[in-house]
């Protein structure tokens, strides 16, 4: 089997806001581990998901890890595919100028096409 | 009575329920992935300007900081620290926390 045809297109969903769960640092954290492996790999970021990527976060109060700039450092890892969905955003009353990150906002049905296009999809 | 609420609003029921059982004049506190609920341009933002109207509506501030969102407060809605929600618990008779 050839290098090639051994990486595969995984797509991480992120529907969950940070600290209120889990979801998003454990998400952030296989991610990480992926890309180890040198796969093709996307993060979406959808409903209350699009909170992760808010700047500005300070968590001294709550006691809690800001695990926040860790996605800018994404990039380090070559993970550069990061989506965002815009419908998502506007239900927030945000815009890309709110998020810490650089990423590529879609619409609903351009988000759903990306996904049909995944070997693996993992959700958080 | 003081309700607490502690689920993103668009995302979860609990503050829908919250405002649809609630007697008029309790007081409501936004905390955790709640404190969504009390930033403008949420989708959420007119359904809460509605329920200011019959309830005190109040935040904790520590949740919404941490999220990065201190400075989308909607008008209106009473900051409190961990002080303050002790001191809210205190003053109220019962408690119903909307898990």
């Amino acid at each position: 089997m050839s290098e090639e045809s051994s990486i595969k297109k995984f797509m991480f969903v992120n529907r969950k806001a940070p600290y209120g769960t889990i979801y998003a640092l454990e998400s952030l954290e296989v991610v990480l581990i992926t890309a180890a492996f040198d796969q093709d790999v996307s993060l979406v970021f959808m409903d209350d998901g699009v909170y992760q990527l808010k700047k500005g976060q300070q968590t001294k109060g709550i006691e809690c890890k800001n695990f926040s700039p860790a996605y800018r450092a994404l990039e380090g890892y070559d993970i550069e595919k990061l989506y965002v969905e815009k419908e998502s955003l506007e239900a927030r009353g945000m815009t890309e100028e709110d998020l810490l990150v650089d990423v590529t906002v879609l619409g609903q049905a351009e988000m759903g096409e990306l996904m049909d296009q995944q070997d693996v999809v993992l959700s958080f | 009575m003081l309700h607490i609420i502690n689920k993103s609003p668009l995302t979860n029921g609990s503050l829908d329920s919250c405002l649809r059982v609630a007697q008029t004049g309790g007081d409501i506190l936004l905390i955790e992935d709640a404190v969504y609920a009390a930033t403008t341009g949420n989708a959420f933002e007119s359904k809460i300007l509605e329920a200011m109207g019959r309830f005190k509506i109040h935040v904790l501030m520590p949740d919404l900081e941490a999220r990065g969102l201190a400075d989308r407060i909607i008008t209106g809605i009473l900051p409190l620290d961990y002080g303050g929600f002790v001191d809210l618990t205190a003053n109220n008779n019962n408690c119903q926390s909307w898990l």
